[in-house]
């Protein structure tokens, strides 16, 4: 399998299949645009496999690297290639893209094809963005990967979706352009775009501060991180339910993977002199927002802000620069994606039986539902951080990690674990407990076999990662030492 | 008295065109009005035979004839093949559109032909008088086709006022023309650079420096309205709006390759040696022009409008290219900073011709759709001509795979080579603003619910051509390699250094 473009394929396979679906037109051929997409998501997967299975762990190079001129007069090259910090995430977003295509699968009744292209498409410019080497490649699928989340939260969303698709378009490509100049900037001052020269090339410290400073507000937005986060309750809420999971699993992992890809090794000299700064405003996300998730209302709200909260942790763990600070964040990444992916799945469950995202609406859903209420208490376990669950182990490796840099980052760090299982848990204890609040809870069929399948899916996945994570940090290992013996030497 | 005849053949195409506009003129006085077609047809055939005349003609050579008021360079081929093509396309999207509403006589195809006359004849200047012959050929066609519409109350204003205008800056010009010819004692625009670049080697007094400058600001002016660019737009949102939207169509596409082409041929081939000078007003209408174009924009609902601020934006942008040639009288930059500001010329032509195209569309005898509520839920009447629009109004917001991204990162890469990175920030920032007056009108087009439901009825010819357009939008955006190599090229063949 070696010969084949695999990279290539993991993302042109879903954008081709996405404009094929696309092609099946008007909603009386809704039942093939169906198939087609599943078809298109399965096979966007499969190729995805061989990247995990073919991947040599004992080094930090870059894997399935194709590189080919695209526009010579900028020096662009379509560089591709995944190392140890990259891999899991292409393999993330194929596996998401299948739940996302069945998880709309009757939902959606309203141009199909349309929406169903739109998440294809998407998923192939994700994959795009976490294996672009060249640095406007990657620019390209950043800003292109706007276009169908704008769609999609603009067409299928809820009842303010016009301001919520605005607002998350305009805040991220406000960070995105100004990361377009600092690009432009490299590409001056290395003559190529490839992002691997960028880590070798010198640069000075007046330089390396603008230059932090623009990828911060690019990929901070993204993150999101405190205080540029309020888009993504917003769209979260706005979204509907595919379009919320592929938000959390992937798209929130974007910033968090440029800072590893960008901020850290080429501008490290300014990494560390921030460092101070990016803890203060991750333990922000943590704390403050952890308080903020404890007094929504709204279910859908209430994940949004869990989600701001566990990626705080991740930049925490990216920022006190030690081995078990950046697995443990990486390792949260990946569990973030399945577990708030499941959350938003199980939201868009009742959601799409009461068409309410209230949490007083609700009330005694156990009673008719045993079997969704026992896969919805694995994920809101998971979302708190339960031992033996995939959202325990990175954050106990971060917290580690915080313990070595300093004791009272680590404990303020460490009071998700308190806050994260009180907003998840009472919200759980609402919703699913008690009397039947009402005749709309009284009247609910629980999950059919569909539901039931892409929730089982996620749960075993969550519990696999939870008890024997080590197949998930073997693939990190030589990458993220590489990384930090960047970090480490002064490009000055 | 010795008389050389002149050598004609380089500018075989122009003679070609004035030629077939003569017969043609001639043909329709005699024709009945059931023939009004053969005008039409004649046009079309006029300008693509013009267009492969040029194309098999087309060398690195430079040559220049008709006494120094010539010159026949790849630049000029180059653009004089763009032109060709843009106007076809606009008669092609238009012909419906203007027989519908009684206007299709031969009169306006003829005018087209004369502008496209007029735009080859400024490509291809290399003096004053041939410049200011071609721009006023091209700028009198234009008011005649603003106003074709003879009932409209609208068009006749925005024809006065394109006409006052675009007098007051013709006079602007040939003042600064003559300004320079003081200073210089030279029309040609060779001969210009020449006597500047040998009055900078023995420096002759203060006054005739003081009389160069004059002339430039006025050039400058005059070349600045041309383009619309802030602050001589005054006239753009105006004229765009109240011309018929096929005569929009032409003013905003072709000639604007034309003003590219004049801004070459004086700033960097005229008067390249006072480049630190022009280059700072250029800055200052940039600037201008982006902030005020993108700003204004956001506040128009009619669609025409928010097109003609957001192409006072744009021109903004090609300005941007132009001033980052000559840093601190090191030439480095220039071919980079004159290729970018072309590419993006022809990119947002392209860009242009669709987005009228667009309008055209949706269009119909009696019915304007010229709104930005017009398009209400345009996905679900035509989710193909929908999408064509989400094209090119992502691609006009710079927004990759498409072109307009690619033609602003010519633009701005070349601002950093030159060391002027806060003009690349304001850019990039007002693309910003920019963004949201284009994803409006993706949001209107798929959020909202349609009003006017009629099915679209449109030529099968418009919209092949416009499917196409639209897809070379996104074509070129994932491979614009060809077309940065062929703006370099023609560049390099026509102002060696």
């Amino acid at each position: 399998m070696t010969g084949m473009p695999l990279l290539s394929l993991a993302i042109w396979v879903p954008i081709v299949g996405g404009l094929l679906v696309l092609a099946t037109g008007s909603d009386r051929n809704a039942p093939m645009a169906r198939s087609m997409a599943l078809l298109t998501s399965v096979i966007g997967f499969l190729v995805t496999i061989p990247l995990f299975t073919g991947f040599d762990n004992s080094t930090s190079a870059m894997q399935f690297v194709e590189l080919a001129r695209w526009i010579p007069a900028f020096n662009v090259h379509y560089y591709l290639g995944v190392d140890g910090l990259s891999v899991l995430f292409v393999l993330l977003n194929s596996f998401v893209t299948i739940l996302v295509v069945v998880a709309g699968w009757e939902v959606i009744k309203t141009k199909v094809a349309q929406y169903m292209a739109a998440f294809l498409i998407m998923s192939g410019l994700l994959n795009g963005i976490f294996s672009s080497l060249d640095g406007l490649l990657f620019y390209v699928f950043f800003e292109a990967s706007l276009i169908p989340l704008y769609l999609i939260i603009g067409v299928w969303g809820g009842a303010n979706r016009v301001y919520a698709a605005f607002k998350f378009f305009l805040y991220t490509l406000a960070g995105s352009l100004l990361m377009l100049v600092a690009l432009i900037y490299l590409f001056m001052q290395s003559g190529s775009f490839s992002i691997l020269d960028w880590h070798e090339l010198p640069i000075a410290m007046g330089a390396q501060n603008l230059l932090f400073w623009a990828f911060l507000i690019a990929f901070a937005v993204k993150v999101p991180m405190w205080p540029v986060h309020t888009w993504l309750p917003d769209a979260h809420v706005e979204a509907p339910t595919g379009g919320s999971v592929v938000l959390a699993a992937i798209a929130l992992k974007l910033g968090a993977y440029g800072f590893l890809r960008f901020t850290l090794p080429i501008v490290p000299d300014a990494s560390q002199a921030m460092a101070p700064m990016m803890i203060v405003l991750s333990l922000i996300a943590v704390v403050y927002i952890g308080f903020v998730a404890l007094v929504q209302a709204d279910m859908k709200k209430l994940v949004a802000y869990s989600s701001i909260a566990h990626m705080g942790f991740v930049t925490l763990g990216f920022f006190i620069f030690n081995p078990l600070g950046v697995e443990g964040a990486l390792v949260q990444m990946i569990s973030h994606g399945f577990v708030s992916g499941a959350m938003f799945l199980c939201i868009g469950v009742l959601y799409d039986r009461m068409h309410s995202r209230q949490i007083a609406d609700y009330g005694g859903v156990v009673n008719t539902m045993p079997k969704f209420a026992a896969f919805f208490m694995l994920f809101a376990m998971a979302n708190a951080g339960l031992p033996g669950t995939s959202g325990f182990v990175g954050e106990f490796m971060v917290v580690l990690g915080a313990v070595q840099y300093s004791f009272w980052v680590a404990f303020a760090a460490a009071t998700t674990l308190i806050l994260g299982a009180a907003y998840t848990l009472w919200m759980y204890k609402r919703v699913v407990f008690g009397a039947i609040g009402n005749d709309k809870v009284a009247k609910l069929e629980d999950i059919n076999g569909r539901e039931f399948a892409f929730l089982a899916v996620l749960a075993a996945c969550t519990l696999i990662m939870g008890i024997y994570p080590l197949p998930v940090t073997e693939v990190m290992h030589a990458s993220v030492n590489e990384l930090l013996q960047h970090v480490a030497t002064s490009k000055l | 008295m010795n008389f050389v005849v002149p050598d004609f053949a380089p500018a075989v195409t122009e003679l070609f065109v004035a030629g077939m506009s003569l017969v043609i003129l001639l043909l329709t006085v005699f024709m009945r009005e059931s023939a009004r077609n053969i005008g039409y047809v004649l046009t079309q055939l006029t300008l693509i035979v013009a267009a492969l005349l040029t194309i098999f003609t087309m060398d690195g050579q430079v040559r220049v004839t008709l006494s120094d008021m010539y010159v026949d360079d790849l630049m000029g081929d180059v653009l004089k093949i763009l032109i060709c093509f843009s106007v076809i396309t606009a008669l092609i999207y238009g012909r419906g559109y203007a027989a519908d509403r009684g206007f299709d006589r031969p009169e306006y195809h003829l005018l087209a032909l004369f502008s496209t006359l007029g735009m080859m004849v400024m490509v291809t200047a290399n003096h004053f008088l041939s410049l200011y012959i071609g721009l006023e050929m091209l700028s009198l066609s234009l008011y005649g086709l603003v106003a074709f519409d003879r009932d409209s109350a609208r068009s006749t204003e925005a024809a006065m006022k394109y006409f006052i205008l675009g007098a007051l800056a013709s006079g602007l010009l040939l003042y600064g023309m003559s300004m320079v010819y003081g200073a210089t004692g030279n029309l040609s625009l060779s001969g210009v650079a020449q006597a500047i670049y040998n009055q900078a080697a023995v420096y002759d007094g203060v006054s005739s420096k003081t009389v160069l400058m004059f002339g430039l600001v006025f050039i400058v002016a005059g070349l600045a309205f041309k383009l619309g660019v802030v602050p001589f737009h005054m006239w753009v949102p105006d004229v765009y709006h109240g011309a018929p939207t096929s005569v929009t169509l032409m003013i905003g596409t072709a000639p604007k390759l034309a003003a590219f082409a004049m801004a070459m041929r004086l700033l960097v081939g005229g008067l390249f040696d006072l480049a630190e000078h022009w280059q700072t007003m250029l800055m200052l209408m940039a600037v201008g022009s982006l902030v005020l174009g993108n700003i204004a924009a956001i506040a128009q609902t009619n669609l025409k409008r928010m097109l003609a601020y957001s192409g006072i934006s744009h021109m903004g942008f090609l300005l941007l290219g132009l001033l980052s040639g000559v840093v601190e009288g090191d030439r480095f930059n220039a071919l980079n900073a004159y290729t970018s500001s072309m590419f993006y010329a022809i990119a947002y032509v392209v860009m242009s011709l669709a987005s009228f195209g667009i309008i055209i569309l949706l269009s119909r005898s009696g019915f304007e759709a010229e709104n930005i509520d017009d398009l209400k839920g345009l996905n679900k009447r035509s989710s193909w001509f929908a999408a064509m629009m989400m094209i090119i109004m992502f691609s006009m917001a710079g927004i990759p795979f498409f072109i307009g991204f690619f033609a602003k990162l010519s633009v701005l890469q070349s601002l950093v080579a030159a060391d002027m990175v806060w003009l690349a920030v304001l850019a990039v920032m007002m693309s910003l603003v920019g963004a949201f007056y284009y994803l409006r009108v993706v949001k209107v087009m798929y959020f909202d619910e349609p009003v006017d439901t009629a099915p679209i009825h449109a030529a099968s010819d418009i919209r092949v051509l416009l499917s196409a357009n639209c897809l070379a939008i996104a074509f070129l955006g994932l491979l614009p390699q060809q077309l940065i190599d062929l703006c370099q090229l023609a560049l390099v063949a026509s102002f060696q250094g």
